[in-house]
Protein backbone atom coordinates (compact mmCIF):
# COMPACT_ATOMS: atom_id res chain seq x y z
CA UNK A 1 0.00 0.00 0.00
CA UNK A 2 1.17 3.31 -1.02
CA UNK A 3 1.59 6.15 1.51
CA UNK A 4 -0.80 7.89 -0.31
CA UNK A 5 -3.98 5.32 -0.31
CA UNK A 6 -2.73 4.79 3.36
CA UNK A 7 -3.83 8.30 4.41
CA UNK A 8 -7.04 8.18 2.63
CA UNK A 9 -8.18 4.97 3.18
CA UNK A 10 -7.22 5.99 6.94
CA UNK A 11 -9.46 9.26 6.64
CA UNK A 12 -12.60 7.58 5.15
CA UNK A 13 -12.34 4.98 7.71
CA UNK A 14 -12.25 7.71 10.83
CA UNK A 15 -14.93 10.14 9.22
CA UNK A 16 -16.91 6.57 9.31
CA UNK A 17 -16.61 5.77 12.97
CA UNK A 18 -17.03 9.49 14.02
CA UNK A 19 -20.94 9.18 12.43
CA UNK A 20 -22.63 7.82 15.09
CA UNK A 21 -25.30 5.72 13.69
CA UNK A 22 -27.84 7.29 15.70
CA UNK A 23 -27.56 10.40 13.32
CA UNK A 24 -28.71 8.63 10.51
CA UNK A 25 -31.90 7.55 12.29
CA UNK A 26 -33.85 10.38 10.74
CA UNK A 27 -37.32 8.48 10.84
CA UNK A 28 -37.96 5.28 12.92
CA UNK A 29 -40.47 3.40 10.50
CA UNK A 30 -42.20 1.28 13.33
CA UNK A 31 -42.86 4.22 14.63
CA UNK A 32 -43.96 6.19 11.37
CA UNK A 33 -46.70 3.73 10.29
CA UNK A 34 -47.93 3.20 14.11
CA UNK A 35 -51.57 3.48 13.57
CA UNK A 36 -53.47 5.89 15.68
CA UNK A 37 -54.19 5.20 18.88
CA UNK A 38 -58.03 4.27 19.83
CA UNK A 39 -57.54 4.20 23.48
CA UNK A 40 -57.59 7.65 24.14
CA UNK A 41 -60.20 8.80 26.62
CA UNK A 42 -60.37 12.22 25.63
CA UNK A 43 -61.43 13.85 21.71
CA UNK A 44 -62.63 17.25 22.32
CA UNK A 45 -65.47 18.33 19.86
CA UNK A 46 -67.36 21.46 19.49
CA UNK A 47 -70.96 22.04 19.03
CA UNK A 48 -72.17 25.28 17.65
CA UNK A 49 -76.18 26.10 18.16
CA UNK A 50 -76.90 28.68 14.95
CA UNK A 51 -80.56 29.44 16.58
CA UNK A 52 -79.38 30.48 19.71
CA UNK A 53 -76.45 32.61 18.84
CA UNK A 54 -77.42 36.63 18.46
CA UNK A 55 -74.33 37.86 17.03
CA UNK A 56 -72.92 39.91 20.52
CA UNK A 57 -69.62 39.16 19.90
CA UNK A 58 -68.59 38.67 23.30
CA UNK A 59 -67.08 35.10 22.46
CA UNK A 60 -64.93 37.29 20.24
CA UNK A 61 -63.93 39.58 22.54
CA UNK A 62 -62.90 36.96 25.73
CA UNK A 63 -61.05 34.86 23.11
CA UNK A 64 -59.28 37.97 22.20
CA UNK A 65 -58.35 38.36 25.69
CA UNK A 66 -58.00 34.38 27.05
CA UNK A 67 -55.43 33.85 24.10
CA UNK A 68 -53.64 37.19 24.22
CA UNK A 69 -54.29 37.90 20.41
CA UNK A 70 -53.83 42.01 20.28
CA UNK A 71 -57.34 43.67 20.16
CA UNK A 72 -57.45 45.88 17.57
CA UNK A 73 -55.17 43.72 14.80
CA UNK A 74 -57.80 42.64 12.56
CA UNK A 75 -57.00 38.67 13.15
CA UNK A 76 -59.28 36.51 15.65
CA UNK A 77 -58.98 33.28 16.68
CA UNK A 78 -62.71 32.78 16.45
CA UNK A 79 -65.56 34.65 14.62
CA UNK A 80 -69.27 35.65 13.91
CA UNK A 81 -70.60 35.94 10.29
CA UNK A 82 -73.89 37.11 9.56
CA UNK A 83 -76.30 35.89 6.66
CA UNK A 84 -78.92 37.51 5.66
CA UNK A 85 -81.29 35.92 2.60
CA UNK A 86 -83.48 39.08 1.07
CA UNK A 87 -86.70 38.07 -0.90
CA UNK A 88 -85.11 38.98 -4.22
CA UNK A 89 -83.33 35.60 -3.87
CA UNK A 90 -79.68 37.22 -3.18
CA UNK A 91 -77.33 36.60 -0.09
CA UNK A 92 -75.87 38.87 2.24
CA UNK A 93 -72.53 38.23 4.72
CA UNK A 94 -70.42 40.17 6.48
CA UNK A 95 -68.12 39.97 9.68
CA UNK A 96 -66.61 43.11 10.71
CA UNK A 97 -63.37 42.78 12.95
CA UNK A 98 -64.86 38.76 13.18
CA UNK A 99 -68.10 40.43 15.30
CA UNK A 100 -65.72 41.40 18.06
CA UNK A 101 -67.95 44.38 18.83
CA UNK A 102 -71.13 42.57 18.01
CA UNK A 103 -73.48 43.27 14.82
CA UNK A 104 -75.72 47.03 16.30
CA UNK A 105 -76.59 47.69 12.55
CA UNK A 106 -78.53 46.55 9.83
CA UNK A 107 -76.01 47.87 7.92
CA UNK A 108 -73.84 45.16 5.64
CA UNK A 109 -70.25 45.28 5.84
CA UNK A 110 -69.14 45.20 2.07
CA UNK A 111 -65.39 46.22 3.26
CA UNK A 112 -63.36 48.90 2.32
CA UNK A 113 -65.49 51.41 4.11
CA UNK A 114 -68.82 50.17 1.91
CA UNK A 115 -72.02 49.49 3.83
CA UNK A 116 -75.39 48.37 2.08
CA UNK A 117 -78.69 48.76 4.35
CA UNK A 118 -81.31 46.31 4.11
CA UNK A 119 -84.50 47.34 5.23
CA UNK A 120 -86.08 44.56 7.51
CA UNK A 121 -89.21 44.15 5.55
CA UNK A 122 -86.58 42.99 2.36
CA UNK A 123 -85.39 40.27 4.69
CA UNK A 124 -86.60 36.49 4.15
CA UNK A 125 -84.32 34.78 6.57
CA UNK A 126 -81.11 35.73 9.02
CA UNK A 127 -79.10 34.31 11.18
CA UNK A 128 -75.36 34.46 12.81
CA UNK A 129 -72.78 31.58 12.51
CA UNK A 130 -70.05 31.20 15.05
CA UNK A 131 -66.74 30.08 13.28
CA UNK A 132 -63.32 28.41 15.08
CA UNK A 133 -61.16 25.64 14.55
CA UNK A 134 -63.05 22.68 13.40
CA UNK A 135 -60.16 20.32 15.22
CA UNK A 136 -60.03 18.18 11.90
CA UNK A 137 -59.89 14.59 12.17
CA UNK A 138 -58.05 14.64 9.42
CA UNK A 139 -56.28 18.01 9.61
CA UNK A 140 -54.42 19.25 6.31
CA UNK A 141 -52.43 22.07 7.90
CA UNK A 142 -50.58 19.69 9.84
CA UNK A 143 -49.84 17.52 6.47
CA UNK A 144 -48.01 20.52 5.23
CA UNK A 145 -46.30 21.75 7.86
CA UNK A 146 -42.77 21.39 6.62
CA UNK A 147 -41.07 21.44 10.25
CA UNK A 148 -43.40 19.60 12.75
CA UNK A 149 -44.09 23.01 14.24
CA UNK A 150 -47.88 21.96 14.06
CA UNK A 151 -49.69 18.83 15.05
CA UNK A 152 -52.75 16.55 16.52
CA UNK A 153 -52.72 15.95 20.01
CA UNK A 154 -53.53 12.28 21.35
CA UNK A 155 -56.82 13.96 22.37
CA UNK A 156 -57.88 15.51 18.98
CA UNK A 157 -56.88 18.99 19.06
CA UNK A 158 -54.30 20.67 16.66
CA UNK A 159 -52.23 23.03 18.53
CA UNK A 160 -49.12 25.61 16.99
CA UNK A 161 -45.24 25.17 18.06
CA UNK A 162 -44.06 28.89 18.58
CA UNK A 163 -40.82 28.24 19.05
CA UNK A 164 -40.25 25.62 16.34
CA UNK A 165 -42.99 27.76 13.31
CA UNK A 166 -40.68 28.90 10.38
CA UNK A 167 -43.56 30.63 9.48
CA UNK A 168 -43.50 29.60 6.04
CA UNK A 169 -47.90 29.97 5.98
CA UNK A 170 -47.93 26.42 4.30
CA UNK A 171 -51.08 25.34 6.99
CA UNK A 172 -52.46 29.14 6.45
CA UNK A 173 -53.04 28.41 3.07
CA UNK A 174 -53.53 24.48 3.25
CA UNK A 175 -56.83 25.03 5.95
CA UNK A 176 -59.88 24.75 3.98
CA UNK A 177 -62.08 26.86 6.64
CA UNK A 178 -59.26 29.92 6.34
CA UNK A 179 -59.28 29.91 10.13
CA UNK A 180 -55.69 30.50 10.63
CA UNK A 181 -53.47 33.40 10.29
CA UNK A 182 -50.33 34.70 11.52
CA UNK A 183 -49.65 36.18 15.26
CA UNK A 184 -48.93 39.59 14.77
CA UNK A 185 -46.68 39.64 18.05
CA UNK A 186 -44.91 36.12 17.64
CA UNK A 187 -45.01 35.87 13.71
CA UNK A 188 -45.88 32.26 13.68
CA UNK A 189 -48.79 30.26 13.04
CA UNK A 190 -52.02 31.43 14.98
CA UNK A 191 -55.31 29.64 15.03
CA UNK A 192 -57.92 28.56 18.21
CA UNK A 193 -56.81 25.52 20.29
CA UNK A 194 -60.10 24.94 22.48
CA UNK A 195 -58.57 27.13 24.91
CA UNK A 196 -56.46 23.92 25.81
CA UNK A 197 -54.97 25.35 29.07
CA UNK A 198 -58.69 25.68 30.50
CA UNK A 199 -60.38 22.17 28.75
CA UNK A 200 -56.98 20.32 30.11
CA UNK A 201 -58.03 22.07 33.22
CA UNK A 202 -61.47 21.47 33.66
CA UNK A 203 -62.99 24.67 32.57
CA UNK A 204 -64.87 25.73 29.85
CA UNK A 205 -63.57 27.76 26.61
CA UNK A 206 -63.36 30.98 26.95
CA UNK A 207 -66.18 31.35 23.97
CA UNK A 208 -68.52 28.55 25.98
CA UNK A 209 -68.16 30.42 28.78
CA UNK A 210 -68.50 33.88 28.12
CA UNK A 211 -71.43 33.21 25.66
CA UNK A 212 -74.94 34.33 27.24
CA UNK A 213 -77.13 32.26 25.05
CA UNK A 214 -75.27 28.53 25.21
CA UNK A 215 -74.88 28.61 21.81
CA UNK A 216 -71.31 27.69 22.41
CA UNK A 217 -70.88 24.20 23.90
CA UNK A 218 -67.47 21.73 24.29
CA UNK A 219 -67.61 18.31 24.84
CA UNK A 220 -65.52 14.89 25.33
CA UNK A 221 -66.93 12.57 21.87
CA UNK A 222 -65.59 9.45 23.93
CA UNK A 223 -67.45 10.37 26.68
CA UNK A 224 -71.19 8.42 26.08
CA UNK A 225 -72.42 10.22 29.05
CA UNK A 226 -71.58 14.03 27.94
CA UNK A 227 -74.38 16.09 26.76
CA UNK A 228 -72.61 17.38 23.95
CA UNK A 229 -72.01 13.90 22.51
CA UNK A 230 -75.16 12.83 23.39
CA UNK A 231 -76.86 15.63 21.41
CA UNK A 232 -74.16 15.20 18.42
CA UNK A 233 -75.08 11.32 18.06
CA UNK A 234 -79.27 11.45 18.53
CA UNK A 235 -80.17 15.08 17.20
CA UNK A 236 -79.43 16.32 13.41
CA UNK A 237 -75.98 18.64 13.09
CA UNK A 238 -74.00 19.52 10.15
CA UNK A 239 -70.85 20.13 9.55
CA UNK A 240 -68.78 22.64 7.22
CA UNK A 241 -66.98 21.68 3.73
CA UNK A 242 -67.73 17.67 4.55
CA UNK A 243 -66.59 16.94 0.73
CA UNK A 244 -62.54 17.70 1.99
CA UNK A 245 -62.22 14.85 3.69
CA UNK A 246 -60.96 16.37 7.08
CA UNK A 247 -63.45 15.32 9.63
CA UNK A 248 -64.27 18.25 11.47
CA UNK A 249 -64.88 18.32 14.98
CA UNK A 250 -67.18 21.42 15.13
CA UNK A 251 -70.55 20.57 14.77
CA UNK A 252 -73.26 22.38 13.87
CA UNK A 253 -77.31 22.93 14.66
CA UNK A 254 -79.19 24.63 11.96
CA UNK A 255 -76.71 25.03 9.31
CA UNK A 256 -77.93 26.22 5.41
CA UNK A 257 -76.72 25.45 2.31
CA UNK A 258 -74.80 28.73 2.02
CA UNK A 259 -72.47 28.51 5.23
CA UNK A 260 -69.48 27.16 4.21
CA UNK B 1 -13.04 5.27 -9.70
CA UNK B 2 -11.80 8.57 -11.55
CA UNK B 3 -10.28 11.37 -9.25
CA UNK B 4 -12.43 13.38 -10.45
CA UNK B 5 -15.22 11.36 -10.15
CA UNK B 6 -14.56 10.19 -6.36
CA UNK B 7 -13.20 13.24 -4.90
CA UNK B 8 -16.92 15.26 -5.34
CA UNK B 9 -18.47 12.52 -4.39
CA UNK B 10 -16.34 12.57 -0.79
CA UNK B 11 -17.28 16.06 -0.52
CA UNK B 12 -21.10 15.21 -0.86
CA UNK B 13 -20.97 12.47 1.75
CA UNK B 14 -19.34 14.89 4.18
CA UNK B 15 -21.18 16.89 4.40
CA UNK B 16 -24.87 15.09 4.22
CA UNK B 17 -22.79 13.63 7.61
CA UNK B 18 -22.33 16.92 9.03
CA UNK B 19 -26.09 18.22 8.74
CA UNK B 20 -26.67 14.70 10.44
CA UNK B 21 -24.75 15.34 13.30
CA UNK B 22 -25.85 18.98 13.39
CA UNK B 23 -29.25 17.66 13.67
CA UNK B 24 -28.77 14.93 16.29
CA UNK B 25 -27.85 17.77 18.53
CA UNK B 26 -30.40 20.58 17.03
CA UNK B 27 -33.31 18.84 17.37
CA UNK B 28 -34.95 18.46 20.72
CA UNK B 29 -34.73 14.87 22.68
CA UNK B 30 -38.64 14.64 22.36
CA UNK B 31 -38.82 15.39 19.02
CA UNK B 32 -40.52 11.92 17.36
CA UNK B 33 -43.50 10.22 15.95
CA UNK B 34 -46.03 10.36 18.62
CA UNK B 35 -49.42 8.68 18.79
CA UNK B 36 -51.23 9.99 15.53
CA UNK B 37 -48.61 8.64 13.92
CA UNK B 38 -46.32 10.52 11.43
CA UNK B 39 -48.42 12.58 9.27
CA UNK B 40 -50.18 13.92 12.27
CA UNK B 41 -48.53 13.08 15.50
CA UNK B 42 -45.00 14.81 14.40
CA UNK B 43 -43.58 17.09 17.23
CA UNK B 44 -41.77 18.36 20.00
CA UNK B 45 -43.78 16.78 23.24
CA UNK B 46 -42.71 19.62 25.62
CA UNK B 47 -44.85 21.79 23.47
CA UNK B 48 -48.29 20.52 24.99
CA UNK B 49 -47.01 21.30 28.53
CA UNK B 50 -46.18 24.71 27.28
CA UNK B 51 -49.52 25.28 25.98
CA UNK B 52 -51.30 23.70 29.17
CA UNK B 53 -49.37 26.33 31.22
CA UNK B 54 -50.67 29.00 29.50
CA UNK B 55 -52.49 31.69 31.77
CA UNK B 56 -55.96 31.64 32.86
CA UNK B 57 -57.82 35.30 32.55
CA UNK B 58 -61.19 34.47 32.98
CA UNK B 59 -62.08 33.10 36.25
CA UNK B 60 -65.74 32.70 35.90
CA UNK B 61 -68.93 33.43 37.98
CA UNK B 62 -68.14 30.74 40.65
CA UNK B 63 -64.71 32.95 41.03
CA UNK B 64 -66.76 36.00 41.75
CA UNK B 65 -69.11 34.42 43.76
CA UNK B 66 -66.78 34.19 46.78
CA UNK B 67 -66.50 38.05 47.78
CA UNK B 68 -69.71 39.59 45.46
CA UNK B 69 -72.29 37.12 46.64
CA UNK B 70 -75.03 40.47 47.08
CA UNK B 71 -73.89 41.09 43.19
CA UNK B 72 -74.49 37.49 42.38
CA UNK B 73 -77.39 37.60 43.89
CA UNK B 74 -78.95 40.56 42.72
CA UNK B 75 -78.48 40.35 38.91
CA UNK B 76 -79.94 37.00 39.38
CA UNK B 77 -83.44 38.24 39.61
CA UNK B 78 -83.34 39.70 36.45
CA UNK B 79 -82.60 38.31 32.87
CA UNK B 80 -78.79 39.53 32.89
CA UNK B 81 -78.05 36.54 34.99
CA UNK B 82 -77.12 34.67 31.67
CA UNK B 83 -74.18 37.27 30.82
CA UNK B 84 -70.74 36.21 32.51
CA UNK B 85 -69.26 39.08 35.23
CA UNK B 86 -66.38 38.93 33.46
CA UNK B 87 -67.95 40.13 30.09
CA UNK B 88 -68.07 43.69 31.44
CA UNK B 89 -66.22 43.66 33.95
CA UNK B 90 -63.14 42.30 32.11
CA UNK B 91 -61.22 39.67 32.94
CA UNK B 92 -60.36 38.96 36.57
CA UNK B 93 -56.71 37.59 36.12
CA UNK B 94 -55.82 37.25 40.09
CA UNK B 95 -57.94 39.87 41.39
CA UNK B 96 -58.24 41.38 43.71
CA UNK B 97 -54.58 41.00 44.50
CA UNK B 98 -53.68 41.49 40.49
CA UNK B 99 -55.58 43.86 39.29
CA UNK B 100 -56.64 45.36 42.12
CA UNK B 101 -59.37 47.38 40.33
CA UNK B 102 -61.19 45.72 37.54
CA UNK B 103 -62.10 48.44 34.32
CA UNK B 104 -65.95 48.14 33.86
CA UNK B 105 -66.97 48.50 30.29
CA UNK B 106 -69.71 51.09 30.56
CA UNK B 107 -69.96 51.91 26.97
CA UNK B 108 -73.12 52.00 24.80
CA UNK B 109 -71.58 49.69 22.44
CA UNK B 110 -71.40 47.01 25.12
CA UNK B 111 -75.59 47.08 25.37
CA UNK B 112 -75.79 47.48 21.41
CA UNK B 113 -74.14 43.92 21.09
CA UNK B 114 -77.53 42.52 22.00
CA UNK B 115 -80.24 45.63 22.31
CA UNK B 116 -79.63 47.40 18.52
CA UNK B 117 -82.72 45.81 17.24
CA UNK B 118 -82.17 42.95 14.34
CA UNK B 119 -85.44 41.59 12.91
CA UNK B 120 -83.96 38.60 11.85
CA UNK B 121 -86.24 35.79 11.56
CA UNK B 122 -84.39 32.20 12.73
CA UNK B 123 -82.16 33.67 14.95
CA UNK B 124 -82.41 34.64 18.77
CA UNK B 125 -81.54 37.97 18.25
CA UNK B 126 -85.27 39.11 17.19
CA UNK B 127 -86.72 37.65 20.70
CA UNK B 128 -84.48 40.24 22.42
CA UNK B 129 -85.96 43.95 23.61
CA UNK B 130 -84.10 46.36 21.33
CA UNK B 131 -83.62 49.96 20.02
CA UNK B 132 -82.55 51.51 17.03
CA UNK B 133 -79.40 53.12 18.31
CA UNK B 134 -79.84 56.32 15.70
CA UNK B 135 -83.30 56.99 17.52
CA UNK B 136 -82.97 56.18 20.78
CA UNK B 137 -81.25 58.83 22.57
CA UNK B 138 -78.45 58.43 20.50
CA UNK B 139 -74.51 59.13 21.91
CA UNK B 140 -75.79 59.04 25.76
CA UNK B 141 -74.48 56.15 27.64
CA UNK B 142 -76.47 54.08 28.23
CA UNK B 143 -76.07 53.26 31.80
CA UNK B 144 -76.94 56.56 32.62
CA UNK B 145 -80.67 55.72 32.78
CA UNK B 146 -80.30 52.16 32.85
CA UNK B 147 -79.12 49.85 35.73
CA UNK B 148 -77.63 47.03 33.88
CA UNK B 149 -77.56 44.36 36.83
CA UNK B 150 -81.58 45.41 37.92
CA UNK B 151 -82.35 46.39 33.36
CA UNK B 152 -86.19 46.34 34.13
CA UNK B 153 -87.55 49.59 33.22
CA UNK B 154 -88.42 49.72 36.97
CA UNK B 155 -84.62 50.21 37.86
CA UNK B 156 -84.73 53.13 35.51
CA UNK B 157 -82.89 55.88 37.68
Amino acid sequence: MKRREFLKKAAIGVAGITLPLAALEIVNPRKMFAGKDDGAKVRWVFLVDTYKCVGCGLCVKACKNENEIPYDANVTRTWVERYVFTKDGKFHADTPKGARDGFITSKIDLGQGKYEDIKSEDIQKAFFVPKLCNQCENPPCVQVCPVGATYQTPDGVVLVDRSWCIGCGYCIMGCPYGVRFFHPKYHTAEKCNFCYHRITKGLKTACVQACPFGARQIGNMKDPKDPVTKIIMTERVGILKEEYGTKPQVFYIGLDREVK
Amino acid sequence: MKNHVFRPLMVVLGLIGLVLIFRLFYVPKDFSSHENGYMYGWYRTGNIEEWKAFKVKYQGAEYCKDCHADKLESISQSPHMIIQCENCHGPAFEHPSDPEKLPIDRSRGQCLRCHAKLAYPSSGRASIRGIDPEQHNAGTECVSCHNPHKPSLEGLK
